[in-house]
């Protein structure tokens, strides 16, 4: 294993990657470990209106392609491993990966939120078989078919709207009656008429494991009980994420729902380990309030590191 | 980005390279809109060499080749299928490491040559 690095940054998403741009700055040449999803969730995305700098918006991994290289261009060291675990009793702390380890004097946690899933046992065992967490990957396959995608936020909507592009319809099934996304995207999606919504409504089960493909969804609308089916070739599930902190269970403080505490701005309950991104993020999540965290993370770990700590 | 150990597949040479008797094939359905897909390719570019002489490794570009991805009843990718004699013994969907690629693809392998 080599020397101890002064800061390691875990996550490589836009909340990464700024960390690693001004530390890289500050001369602190950090080194970046990129997971398997490596830019995080914008990489599939389309098209970002809401990044600012981008009059003409840009796409996901376009934008991810530019802040990764600014990053680099200061002189972070951005190297690929899937983190394992990590130690965080003693400084310098320990970051093991599949192939080696790393020592850091500071470490930023900016390891993001992965797709939640529904939870039924048959949306696992149809996933890739009609079952989809990702739209740009997927979308292709339903040509003039009829689709469901679960979820009330942008990401739904997104998803919904992307997907009209290849569906015959997109059926938005939400448990409330009213959205959480942004009004342009609620105009955008209530205005496409290959988009209709089942408000209320959450899904039960998807079928048919049997046939080893997707042919409908059972519904349930929560506020009658009714049970109906929706024949759909294709479900993509949009309803949110999960933060990635299992690495970090027993060792940094995290809330009820698994999200890292922070406190006096990226700060977490261990000395010297400071958290930004989504990992940390129940409110807000998007992706220039991730990359100012990552901003936020990386003044708290140099002035910690200057202090002498 | 493709190793030159791994064999490039086409809806008309699918069905015979699959169906040869021998080593398991491992076959990795992408496209290039797809980002994870795109991650996965130098991760299965490794455990082709890793595991070379153990399997073979093939991929299918399914939207130059749509019709065999619909036979499989694939609607996601990445998806990595493993055909041993014709038939598929496992199937991963989504895009996964290559410490749990491996674990889920050694039982179904040739035992890996004395060395």
């Amino acid at each position: 294993m080599s020397d101890a690095r002064h800061v390691v940054v875990i996550g490589s998403g836009p909340a990464g990657l700024t960390a690693a741009l001004y530390t890289a700055r500050a001369n602190l040449q950090p080194l970046v470990i990129e997971g398997l999803e490596a830019g995080g969730q914008l990489m599939m995305t389309t098209t970002i209106e809401n990044f600012p700098g981008f009059r003409d918006g840009i796409q996901g991994p376009e934008l991810m392609g530019e802040i990764r290289a600014q990053a680099a261009r200061f002189g972070a060291e951005i190297v690929q491993g899937t983190v394992t675990a990590v130690e965080l009793k003693t400084r310098p702390f320990l970051v093991r990966t599949e192939e080696t380890a790393y020592s850091a004097e500071a470490l930023i946690v900016a390891t993001g939120a992965s797709a939640r899933l529904l939870g039924l046992a048959n949306e696992r065992r149809l996933m890739g078989r009609g079952v989809s967490t990702c739209a740009t990957c997927d979308g292709f396959f339903y040509k003039n078919r009829p689709i469901a995608v679960a979820g009330g936020g942008d990401s739904a909507l997104d998803e919904a709207i992307f997907l009209t592009r290849f569906a015959s319809h997109v059926t938005v099934i939400h448990r409330r009656d009213a959205l959480r996304a942004s009004k342009i995207m609620q105009d955008k999606a209530l205005a496409n008429p290959k988009i209709s919504f089942q408000w209320n409504t959450v899904i039960d089960d998807v079928k048919d494991a049997g046939q080893g493909a997707v042919t409908a969804v059972v519904l349930r609308d929560v506020k009658t009980g009714d049970v109906s089916e929706l024949p759909v070739d294709g479900l993509f599930v949009a309803i949110g994420h999960i933060p990635n902190t299992s690495l970090f269970a027993g060792q940094l403080d995290m809330d009820a729902t698994g999200y890292l505490v922070t406190r006096d701005g990226t700060r977490t309950n261990v000395a010297g380990v400071f958290a930004c991104g989504d990992v940390q993020d129940r409110v807000y999540r998007q992706a220039i309030t991730a990359s100012g965290s990552g901003c936020m993370a990386a003044m708290d770990a140099e002035r910690f590191l200057e202090s002498g700590s | 980005m493709a190793s030159e150990k791994i064999q490039t597949l086409t809806d008309s040479t699918f069905d015979h390279s699959i169906g040869q008797p021998g080593l398991p094939v491992l076959v990795d359905f992408w496209a290039e809109w797809c980002g994870p897909c795109k991650r996965l390719g130098p991760i299965v570019d490794a455990l082709a060499s890793e595991l070379d002489g153990r399997m073979v490794v093939a991929k299918l570009n399914v939207d130059e080749n749509p019709s065999t991805a619909g036979r499989l009843g694939i609607r996601g990718i990445p998806t990595l299928l493993l055909f041993k004699g014709g038939r598929v013994v496992e199937s991963v969907v989504g895009l996964v490491g290559k410490e749990d690629l491996k674990r889920v693809l050694e039982p179904h392998l040739a035992p890996a040559a004395a060395k």
